[in-house]
């Protein structure tokens, strides 16, 4: 009872505020400055210096299937300067207009069985289109959540929590140096963004929970992102519903194995392993539009991969996951064996079964 | 827009005048401060790391045109990456005109120096090495320039490395010279490349000198124009210790010289001895595979003028020593496996021999078709001299200002 009172007391408090002096709107200046600002709160792209509310015109999303990153919750906005427009594309990431920002924080609740409780920050990074291309930022938060500081360099940290299994877990959680960043976000060696595809963002999304941190100050509940962003004037170009492509979401039981691992690869690997990413040269594309036999992996030699091979002489042998590359380097966390070799610490468990499952069920 | 272009102009101008020379030193925290100094860089400027050894617990990355990368000597400046916990290479350079030059890098987890997709990369007077030995555990590349134009490796030392010590894959106008690789799996491999002269080298210890490999399926193939000339080739003895499924694993213990596919390679003046297997070795690539527009068979080769000792006396590869035997008891200075048809789909494809090996004997196995062992018919040769003229490459050469950088 008196922590509900105390937390409502401070809802209160902060109405208040905000009644008595109107938000500061997102400082899109500061966005596209040449020197990025030292802390996050500089951009006053959240109400709130802790980054849990986000300004008016700071828009949620969520992907069909995201990146795996050593289990941590990722809480992805999209800001689009007043006056522009995201354009659509059937294919590939959309049209974003110079100043848009991505924004994404990477957090972790104390305990996976009570995911919406005692949720930590661990860094907010920012994809930001400037005139001349995407840049990237990355904001590490204190220990007191109350600041989070530019970070270039990269850093390690030990993070702890108790996971879905009810065990305790640690990661050794690194946060990426800018041309890290551009590692994975790389497309013809240009920094892009990688989720907001059509595809990826097609699907619902609850506005108004609160859990996301979400804003549904019009009063709208659950939608579909695309037709919400188109309503809010974010996104034009957009086709009738029916015609918007769908990745699958690779943890949804209801669809088949083959299409949620694809969906998965094509999020987890495919930033690398496509024609034009910093894996081109392996030969090995993962990303959904590839459909040659050979370049997915089957029964393809390895080319670069070292000791990656763990002995085992193809990405893919139809129906044995054990003589497979592929799923041999995504349950190793060995640095020079394992994959993807930035972003994860620990191993994805369901990702492994996922993949297993998909080369098991090919035909021999 | 005009003002930015001018102010940009001014600025570009302005950093070339004053290239500035960061410093680092070893202590306090190397992985903070070096990445910083690699990021901070503008076009020009030079990132001096200090002799002693830098300890790192992640990779590096380079991401700035224009910035040399320098120690105090590849003995003086260490590059430790022992406690390396992710990324798969000790430092990577994702940026065009970089010059890497006087430092060592050692121990990292996967491949020591690359560079991907970028334009003029010079390697100069660097070593990396895994300290424990020949081990399958070490990573896969010493000096690995990838899918990049105008590469340069001078004065490179490489040993350990569980794959090929100087790497240089599907790169177009490649120089490698002065340079030592030893206790690798491969010393210097030339692999999916147009263009590369690779001379005063030594290749010593490792399980196969210097190989020039084409792979199917790769985004750069039809691997041609390559000129291997004046290195010492001997002594390649180490145990093949390449993980299996690695095309390396297949290069025999005590091969000198290997051509596997490949259009137009030049082999000459060399000194190629003490290679138990054989001084040089033309082979089809041997493995299946789906890439219609893929010739798996080594053409145009020419085999001239090496200096040629004492080699092919225990062929490390099955049914090498009844073939010996068979020709009169040591493998003949060149092997080659005679295949001239290959696969093209569902079509049979057969090419004329055209080979100028004349540093004979020469062994032709005369397989029906690549790997196809149990048609050998093995027959030896003087010399091999089929087909027209093999008009050599012109010498490679360098943009001015890198060329300037080599020795």
């Amino acid at each position: 009872m008196r922590p509900l009172r105390a937390l409502a007391i401070a809802a209160v408090g902060l109405l208040a505020l905000t009644a008595a002096s109107p938000p500061a709107p997102v400082a899109a200046d500061l966005l596209l400055a040449e020197t990025p600002a030292q802390t996050l709160d500089a951009y006053g792209l959240f109400l709130d210096a802790g980054a849990r509310r986000p300004t008016a015109g700071v828009v949620p999303y969520d992907l069909n299937t995201p990146l795996f990153s050593d289990y941590a919750e990722k809480f992805r906005y999209v800001f689009v300067p007043t006056g522009k427009t995201v354009r659509y594309a059937a294919e590939g990431v959309l049209d974003f207009p110079v100043g848009a920002t991505l924004i994404k924080t990477f957090a972790y609740p104390a305990d996976f069985r009570r995911p919406n409780e005692k949720i930590r920050f661990v860094e907010t990074r920012l994809l930001i289109r400037k005139t001349d291309g995407w840049v990237a930022q990355t904001y590490v938060w204190n220990a007191e959540q109350t600041k989070a500081t530019l970070k270039r360099a990269g850093a390690r940290m030990d993070v702890s929590f108790i996971d879905a299994h009810g065990e305790a877990q640690t990661v050794d959680y690194a946060v990426p140096n800018t041309n890290q960043c551009k590692e994975c976000h790389s497309s013809d060696n240009r920094l892009a963004p990688i989720g907001p595809k059509a595809r990826n963002l097609n699907r619902e999304f609850d506005y108004k929970s609160g859990d996301y941190f979400g804003d549904n100050r019009d009063g709208e509940d659950k939608a579909n992102q695309i037709v919400r962003w188109t309503r809010l004037g974010l996104l034009e170009g957009a086709p009738a519903r029916a015609v918007i492509p769908a990745t699958a979401r690779w943890d949804d039981p209801k669809e088949p194995v083959e299409a949620r691992a694809r969906a998965y690869l094509d999020a987890n690997c495919a930033h690398c392993h496509n024609p034009r990413g910093m894996a081109s040269n392996s030969g090995l594309f993962l990303n959904l539009e590839e459909q040659r036999a050979n370049h997915l992996g089957i029964g393809k030699n390895p080319v670069a991969a070292g000791r990656g091979a763990g002995g085992l002489a193809v990405s893919i042998r139809p129906g044995d996951p054990d003589a497979s590359i592929l799923a041999y380097r995504m349950a190793s966390k060995e640095p020079g064996v394992m994959m993807p070799e930035l972003g994860r610490s620990v191993i994805h468990r369901e990702g492994v079964e996922l993949v297993r499952a998909y080369i098991a069920g090919m035909k021999r | 827009m005009r003002k930015l272009f001018v102010a940009v102009s001014l600025w570009a101008i302005a950093g070339a005048a004053n290239a500035a020379v960061i410093r680092v030193a070893p202590d306090g925290d190397a992985q903070e401060k070096v990445q910083t100094a690699l990021l901070d860089a503008k076009p020009g400027d030079v990132v001096e790391l200090a002799a002693g050894k830098f300890v790192f617990t992640d990779g590096l990355s380079l991401d700035i045109d224009n910035v040399t990368v320098r120690g105090a000597g590849p003995d003086k400046t260490i590059l430790s990456f022992a406690g390396q916990k992710g990324a798969g290479e000790g430092l990577l350079i994702t940026s065009d005109k970089v010059t890497v030059r006087d430092l060592a890098v050692e121990d990292s987890k996967g491949d020591g120096l690359k560079a991907k997709g970028v334009d003029q990369i010079s390697f100069l007077n660097v070593r990396v090495e895994w300290t424990g030995g020949p081990k399958e555990s070490n990573g896969a590349y010493g000096v690995y320039p990838v899918s990049s134009t105008n590469v340069l490796v001078d004065r490179a030392v490489v040993r350990g490395a569980s794959d090929a010590g100087i790497y240089v894959g599907q790169s177009k106008n490649i120089i490698v010279k002065n340079s030592t690789a030893e206790f690798n799996v491969a010393g210097i491999e030339i692999e999916n490349c147009w263009n590369a002269d690779v001379f005063d080298n030594l290749a010593t210890r490792n399980a196969g000198g210097i190989l020039v490999f084409d792979m199917p399926s790769l985004p750069q193939k039809d691997g041609h124009s390559v000129r291997v000339f004046r290195n010492k080739v001997v002594n390649n003895d180490v145990a093949n210790f390449a993980p299996q499924g690695n095309i390396v694993a297949s290069v025999p213990t005590g091969t000198g010289v290997m051509v596997m596919a490949n259009r137009n390679v030049h082999v000459f003046d060399n000194e190629i001895d003490e290679n138990q297997t054989a001084a040089v070795m033309l082979v089809a690539f041997q493995k299946e595979y789906d890439d219609a527009d893929y010739n798996p068979l080594p053409r145009e080769v020419v085999v001239r003028d090496n200096k040629i000792g004492r080699n092919g006396f225990a062929p490390k590869f099955p049914g090498g020593a009844e073939l010996a035997q068979a020709v009169g008891g040591v493998i003949p200075p060149i092997l080659w496996d005679g295949v001239t048809s290959y696969a093209k789909g569902a079509q049979k494809v057969s090419i004329p021999a055209n080979m100028r090996l004349t540093d004979g004997p020469v062994l032709n196995l005369n397989l029906a078709a690549p790997a196809a062992m149990d048609t050998a018919k093995p027959g030896v040769e003087p010399t091999i001299q089929a087909g027209g003229a093999i008009a050599e490459p012109a010498a490679v050469i360098l943009p001015a200002e890198q060329a300037k950088l080599a020795l």
